[in-house]
């Protein structure tokens, strides 16, 4: 943690003339070597890592289409092609970035669904979990504005009905919404001008994610990791350094995710996207049937399940919103579900309400579709409002091991303390 | 513990294995990011031209873009040749390619000369296509930038350019047809 003394030793008188300036390697080895992880984190806790894996690669390929993107009304979508077609690799590259999206936000659900598991968002991390947040929300906004760049069908008219959610303020004041609506658009309609902001915005936010993450990150070396007991740090057994032991765990992850990216971008590049973005955008002509990312689709299907236009945009922005109450909504003195007997069937009782939302925000909004959206956008926002507080209030937690080492050792291997040492099969692997 | 094992160990053997799967991974990764810069098949399809060259009189000059760059194609008159090839190969102050005008035209087609117009010093482009233009001090181009004279063969005469303006590749399809690149 960070107030743990420094154990960084410069080895040369060079590495002693920058500690004394700029302790850079210090910091790193602090955080990143030295650091002290919980011993039984599970390949759950691979996705930090992996997503920031998915940033930086984000960013690297998006600088590459940059260099051959024409962000206008009249080139845009020729020059996607141009790119897939002719620049070198730019086959390749594209569809990195295009992939990557889905990739990155499949391994942000996997992170956030294992935060609210083990009650990540519990004190002392309330900020960590709320900088989480904020780095989902910049990254939908990236995202959306990232899909208008290709200037197909979904590219427009997915802007054209996103932009227009925010007309639904012309209920309370009128007037207000369409100016912004307007304000947003630079005319009256989705146009060039609105792609080329988008490409502005586009290009700016991720640096902003960046920045959010390096408080996210610095708030998780001040507070120190969670893990599956939900316990905290107790001995010096519970704990193994960063380096080589996390760092090694978050290794083989990263490339288990990356066997599953590689696959879809050269075996299945356009499996996550639509048919209708190959179709240069036009104003005049709507797609029978929008929808958005598979991403965004449980927010769509309750933005389609309330039957009023602003109800419907308030409980959209509202199932993100609640998010950031989570850490005082769940009464709970237990972080991990594990040990939850109640709370567990619940937990996954949201779980499914999420994918059935999913699944349902990509049928027809009509019939038994809607009706099965309202069914489960009730359950959304219940289990924030109502399941959490009311069962950490009732509920009797399964008795908690006494420490990490515990957990991972046995009953009588609590104490740990100055017997840090593995035996068995685990002690000096490389002898064997 | 080092001292109780063989050296290399199995860990050392899969560290290296690992960290050698790991460079080529990366660098063979890296190449289509360094690549993507390079011209595509599409501005590589354009890079050869063909130019008729029946319209251009004795003395006349034309330019023409050639890969995004200005050539210079001079019907060069009798005089102007004869200027060129009495010029003592010792006068020609490109010392790492002294070329006679024989071998910067081709052979029977010695009035015309095809030139990159590019001056050799910072990239500016020579004076002397036209008519108005001054043509400096030995009646080719001059470089107006930092003052660069070219003779009647594009070579460098005087000045601060280091070396003769580039004859680039090309043949003679035809009898009055040129095909560049």
């Amino acid at each position: 943690m960070s107030n743990h003394v420094s154990s960084y030793k410069p080895l040369s008188p060079m590495a002693k003339w920058w500690d004394d300036r700029l302790p850079i390697a210090r910091l790193i080895h602090d955080s990143f070597v030295e650091f002290p992880t919980p011993r039984n984190l599970n390949y759950l806790w691979t996705f930090g890592g992996i997503l920031s894996f998915c940033l930086v690669a984000q960013i690297v390929t998006g600088l590459v289409l940059a260099m051959h993107y024409q962000p206008s009304g009249a080139d845009a979508f020729n020059s996607v092609e141009r790119i897939r077609r002719d620049v070198n690799f730019g086959w390749m590259i594209r569809n990195f970035h295009a992939v990557g999206a889905s990739m990155f936000f499949v391994a942000v659900y996997i992170h956030i669904f294992r935060g609210l598991y083990y009650g990540s968002y519990k004190a002392p991390r309330e900020i960590l979990w709320i900088l989480g947040v904020l780095i989902f929300l910049a990254m939908m906004a990236t995202a959306f504005m990232g899909y208008a760049l290709p200037w197909g069908q979904m590219s427009f008219w997915g802007v054209t009905v996103i932009t227009n959610l925010f007309s639904s303020l012309d209920g309370v004041i009128p007037g207000v919404g369409t100016a912004i609506v307007t304000w947003l658009w630079g005319g009256f309609s989705v146009s060039g001008a609105t792609l080329n902001r988008f490409f502005s915005l586009h290009y700016l936010l991720p640096f902003v994610i960046m920045g959010l993450v390096i408080l996210h990150v610095w708030a998780l070396h001040v507070a120190g990791q969670n893990n599956p007991t939900g316990l905290d740090l107790k001995h010096k057994s519970d704990s193994v350094p960063m380096a080589p032991y996390a760092v090694m765990k978050d290794a083989v992850g990263l490339f288990a995710f990356l066997i599953v990216f590689a696959w879809f971008v050269f075996f299945l590049p356009d499996y996550l996207g639509h048919a209708d973005n190959y179709i240069e955008a036009n104003p005049l002509v709507t797609p029978p049937h929008i929808v958005p990312e598979w991403y965004f689709l449980p927010f769509y299907a309750i933005l389609r399940a309330i039957p009023s236009k602003l109800g419907g945009v308030l409980a959209m922005f509202g199932a993100i919103a609640v998010l950031f109450f989570v850490p005082w909504l769940d009464t709970s003195r237990v972080r991990s579900t594990k040990y939850r007997p109640i709370y567990r069937w619940f937990f996954w009782l949201f779980v499914i309400s999420c994918l059935a939302l999913g699944y349902l925000g990509a049928k027809p909004a009509d019939g038994i579709y809607v009706f099965w959206a309202r069914v489960f956008t009730f359950y959304y926002f219940a289990h924030f409002l109502i399941v959490m507080p009311i069962v950490g209030l009732i509920e009797t937690p399964k008795q908690l091991p006494r420490s990490i080492t515990e957990d991972v050792l046995g009953p009588d291997k609590h104490t740990g303390g100055g017997m840090g040492i593995p035996a068995g099969a685990a002690a000096a692997p490389e002898k064997r | 513990m080092a001292a109780e094992t063989e050296d290399p160990n199995r860990r050392d053997v899969l560290v290296m294995t690992a960290n050698a799967f790991a460079a080529v991974g990366g660098a063979s990764l890296l190449w289509p990011f360094i690549h993507q810069m390079n011209p595509d098949a599409g501005a590589q399809a354009l890079a050869s031209i063909e130019v008729d060259l029946a319209p251009v009189k004795e003395g006349q000059a034309i330019t023409v873009m050639w890969r995004g760059k200005p050539l210079f194609i001079r019907n060069r008159t009798k005089d102007e040749i004869a200027a060129a090839r009495k010029t003592a190969l010792a006068e020609l102050p490109d010392v790492v390619e002294p070329a006679a005008d024989t071998a910067r035209v081709k052979a029977g087609k010695e009035n015309w000369l095809v030139l990159v117009g590019i001056c050799t010093h910072l990239g500016c482009i020579p004076k002397g296509q036209s008519l108005a233009d001054t043509k400096g001090d030995f009646g080719g181009w001059f470089c107006p930038c930092h003052g660069s004279h070219y003779d009647t063969s594009g070579r460098i005469r005087k000045g601060p350019a280091p070396r003769n303006l580039d004859v680039p590749p090309y043949e003679f399809v035809s009898d009055t047809k040129i095909k560049i690149g």
